[in-house]
């Protein structure tokens, strides 16, 4: 790779740029003091991209604002130190870290969106930097916004130098913070999850912009990130935390060739990457006691049937020319087709990937097929009955409601604050499953947390005293609480940790041998659906542009986005 | 302004129209609704059915509902709202006349209060758990609790009666002083207008009571939605974006947080202002100020339909035209809102 072959050059004997030694963060809470970074020590040379990796709670974002010193209120850097080309930064005045930050030190965050002030232009948020370092004056500014705006490539800058954030999409807003970060050229870039929540083609476009612009400028890069595919694509050293700890520090090489700690080695594991079964994600005991996954057994009868589905949406952003104007000006806007005219099965038993990037349909697709969302045109046959003709309003109480059920993406969201998990699992049964008495509630939830792996203790508690794994698991036990026929999984491991996702799919693919069910998985990890489908449908603006076996599709595409996702999407050197 | 912007008011205009016909509608059925019967009250308590029936043809209360309604919009269409029986008066030269007095005070109060409350907000937001912080809650407490007539009361007995700094709870003149000409019927600013200190001092002595008593009350809304939507602000990513490009702690506060943190302090603000328009008879009351709240009362007590429709009529106006000017900050505050419209 290109960035190593640069940082290769770099002479090693020179000071490096930031050294951050014995660094232990305190955050002063409710329950008294929690350390959520131990002893850290982390060298970024020159020129170098460093990147730090590790689940949620392992601390690598707290080092990085302690480096920033922009930790909240509750937190404090209680020891170690903090070195930026010999500026001690741990004890500097905030006048000094004022100068320091956004001029010398930069960070891009993820969200992009909620990272912009939303009620500003964006030309006027990269002037505000600019201004604010003595980069421009306010003659000069707007001139130099633009062309900072050309450099993190976006079309039009002229044009997008006065939009809001709101009329951006997300891989533009990413651009604009990226802009504000290299605005007055900093020594140190430090990108925090700069492309999570991004589709995977904008994630290589940003990426790959990242590293040319920090190449361009000899600059240092710090990423943080949970994916390993995407820091062994981009980092030259890489750095693994775990709960606060640093546990492994070495070449992006080194570290996948032959990691030496147990955690770095069961990450790894857990990522799911090309050439591998499902089961390889588990911890090798795991892996050995989990039960034989029945062969496929091909051309079963459909259980779901989609034919030339279409929803419309009137074309938004229409003025009142358009709408009280002449008939041809009508005829000029046509309707917004999200989903156009798709047809496809799942066959009993059988899971079948749904794969796009955003805005492609396939969420939309999945709420139709739920019956969540009425379609304009286009049949549903589900189990022989073509559903599409009951309004989805009358659908929540049909029979066949309950053979169709569904797994969101946000395990959080997804679960009504005020249920215990007992409650939210219970529900469907009360409402849909004629479970009238509470002692057979509680020996049908209890059955369902077995199922699921959830320890009954945790029954009684609300989401917010349950982990993401845990809540995830109460998501898919109400799911499956009334034997439904077809799941549709719509991204359900997007929001976890990759060891918790490889134990979420592991429990997919076993209730799914062991109660029959059809899956309708909706994705946009490539790798996941790999893993998990028979067979692959591949979507792009409303249409499925190919579709077929998931081996077939993923080692031979025949269409040229499917390739160009394919290629986009990062995967560790294994 | 954007095209989309003032799209979005001109559509916002629109809206009002039905709104204002609706309300022309129910006050008319309201008044009829009421019970007793308005000819009877015309004629007095001497009247025998004969002139009762006499002055009920005159006020055409003998016609079909359809047919009054269109007198009523053709009296109103000529500025007529009828007469009060219990001063004589036309009632829509009472209005003109209570009504600035009314809108005077509660302008004034609100403007104390979003004075006190915004910055003592603000400055509760940035440093939670002081003493700023606390004194916030204090004054929050203390004005809701305290209800605005004994507020009012204790103002009056400390600065009136105890030290006499403050002049004579009358209305809104010493009889001694001259009403200005009138240009707005706002005493303070005709007086100014008009250059003559002597009554704007007056004037405003006479309000600086009432108002603070006022101000007291609104103070803890304001200041609680201020307080909150700041913290929810500065704790959002776009605030940790700024604090990362090294913005100062000014720009951080003003330009990118209390911009966002607006929205709910403006709709707090309309809320309370409509609520203090009608609510603050009380005060009124206490301080013998001829408002409007002061006048509905007494036209309600003895049934002075013609007053009350008055008072009703002009309330609903004063309120969606409140409420425009509302959605139209909002629309000037946040772009998001004008590209929704």
């Amino acid at each position: 790779m290109d960035t190593q072959a640069a940082t290769a050059e770099i002479p090693s004997v020179t000071q490096p740029l930031l050294e951050v030694s014995n660094l232990t963060v305190e955050f002063a809470t409710r329950n008294g003091t929690v350390t959520a970074v131990r002893k850290v020590d982390l060298v970024v040379a020159k020129g170098e991209t460093v990147g730090i990796v590790g689940e949620s709670g392992s601390g690598k974002s707290v080092t990085s604002y302690a480096v920033m010193r922009i930790l909240d209120r509750a937190g404090r850097i209680a020891q170690g130190t903090i070195s930026f080309s010999g500026i001690p930064l741990h004890d500097a005045r905030e006048d000094t870290m004022l100068d320091l930050r956004g001029r010398e030190i930069s960070m891009i965050f993820q969200n992009p969106r909620a990272a912009l002030n939303p009620i500003r232009r964006v030309g006027r948020q990269i002037e505000d930097v600019l201004v604010r370092h003595s980069q421009a004056t306010s003659q000069n500014a707007k001139v130099k916004a633009i062309e900072l705006l050309k450099l993190v490539r976006i079309n039009d800058p002229e044009g997008r130098y006065h939009a809001y954030p709101f009329e951006l999409s997300g891989g533009m807003c990413q651009r604009v913070v990226i802009a504000i970060a290299l605005a007055c050229q900093p020594r140190l870039l430090i990108a925090d999850e700069p492309t999570t929540g991004l589709d995977v083609t904008t994630q290589k476009t940003v990426m790959d912009l990242v590293a040319d612009l920090t190449r361009e400028r000899q600059m240092s890069t710090i990423l943080i990130t949970h994916d390993l595919g995407l820091a062994a694509q981009y980092c030259d050293r890489i750095v693994v935390m775990q709960k606060g700890d640093v546990v492994e520090t070495a070449t992006a090489a080194q570290i996948f060739e032959a990691p030496t700690h147990d955690y770095t080695k069961r990450l790894m594991r857990a990522t799911p990457r090309p050439g591998i079964a499902i089961r390889d994600l588990l911890p090798e005991d795991q892996a050995r006691a989990a039960i034989e996954l029945p062969a496929r057994t091909p051309g079963a009868e459909p259980i779901l049937s989609v034919r030339d589905l279409v929803k419309e949406y009137p074309r938004a952003g229409g003025n009142l020319l358009a709408k009280f104007g002449p008939k041809k000006e009508k005829a000029a806007a046509p309707a917004f087709r999200a989903v156009d005219g798709i047809s496809f099965d799942v066959g009993v038993g059988e899971s079948v990937g749904l794969v796009g990037e955003s805005g492609c349909g396939k969420s939309t697709t999945s709420s139709m097929v739920m019956r969540l969302l009425d379609q304009t045109s286009g049949a549903i046959l589900f189990d022989g009955v073509d559903i599409a003709k009951l309004p989805a309003k009358a659908f929540a109480m049909h029979p066949l409601r309950a053979k169709l059920q569904m797994v969101f993406q946000d395990p959080t969201d997804s679960l009504n604050p005020r249920f215990t998990a007992f409650r939210a699992i219970a529900d469907p049964l009360y409402r849909l499953g004629g479970v009238t008495s509470t002692d057979e509630a509680r020996a049908r939830v209890d059955a369902l947390a077995d199922d699921v792996g959830l320890p009954r203790a945790l029954l009684d508690r609300f989401p917010h005293q349950l982990s993401g794994g845990q809540k995830a698991r109460v998501g898919i036990a109400r799911a499956i609480a009334l034997s439904p026929k077809l799941l549709i999984l719509d991204e359900p491991t997007a929001a976890l940790d990759v060891s918790v996702q490889a134990v979420v799919l592991n429990l997919l693919v076993d209730l799914k041998a062991r109660l029959g069910m059809s899956y309708l998985f909706v994705s946009h990890d490539l790798h996941v659906v790999r893993l998990l489908c028979d067979r692959v449908i591949v979507m792009k603006g409303g249409c499925i542009v190919e579709a077929g076996e998931t081996e077939a599709v993923m080692t031979a595409p025949s269409n040229a986005y499917t390739r160009e996702l394919l290629s986009a999407a990062p995967h560790a050197p294994l | 302004m954007t095209a989309a912007r003032l799209l979005s008011i001109a559509k916002r205009l629109g809206q009002t129209l039905p709104v204002l016909a609706g309300i022309l509608v129910i006050t008319f059925l309201l008044t009829r609704a009421l019970p007793g019967d308005p000819a009877a009250y015309f004629a007095g308590p001497a009247a025998d059915e004969k002139s009762i029936a006499e002055i009920r043809k005159s006020l055409g209360l003998d016609r079909s509902l359809p047919a009054q309604f269109l007198i009523y919009i053709g009296q109103l269409a000529k500025g007529d709202l009828g007469q009060s029986i219990s001063t004589g008066q036309p009632v829509v030269t009472e209005l003109f006349t209570r009504l600035p007095a009314s809108l005077e005070l509660t302008l004034a109060a609100l403007t104390l209060s979003l004075l006190i409350a915004v910055p003592l907000g603000v400055l509760a937001a940035t440093r939670p758990d002081t003493w700023v912080d606390h004194l916030c809650r204090f004054v929050v407490t203390a004005g809701v609790s305290l209800p605005t007539f004994f507020t009012g009361l204790a103002l009056l007995y400390v600065f009136y009666y105890l030290l006499g700094w403050a002049p004579a709870p009358l209305g809104r003149l010493d009889i001694i002083v001259l009403p200005p000409t009138r240009i707005t019927g706002f005493y303070t600013i005709d007086a100014l207008l008009a250059g003559d200190f002597a009554t704007f001092r007056a004037a405003l002595a006479q309000l600086t009571l009432p108002a603070t008593t006022l101000a007291l009350f609104t103070l803890a809304p304001i200041a609680r939605m201020t307080r909150g939507s700041m913290l929810q602000v500065l704790a959002s990513d776009f605030v940790r974006t700024a604090r990362a490009a090294g913005l100062p702690g000014r720009t951080v506060l003003f330009t990118y947080a209390f911009r966002n943190a607006l929205l709910p302090v403006v709709t707090t603000l309309g809320m309370v202002f409509s609520f203090t328009l009608g609510a603050n008879v009380l005060v009124e009351k206490v301080f013998a100020w001829p408002g409007i709240g002061s006048y509905a009362i007494e036209a309600l007590t003895v049934s002075d339909y013609a007053a009350v429709q008055g008072f009703v009529l002009a309330m609903a106006i004063l309120f969606v035209a409140l409420n425009l000017l509302i959605d139209i900050a909002y629309t000037l505050i946040d772009p998001r809102i004008a590209s929704e419209a």
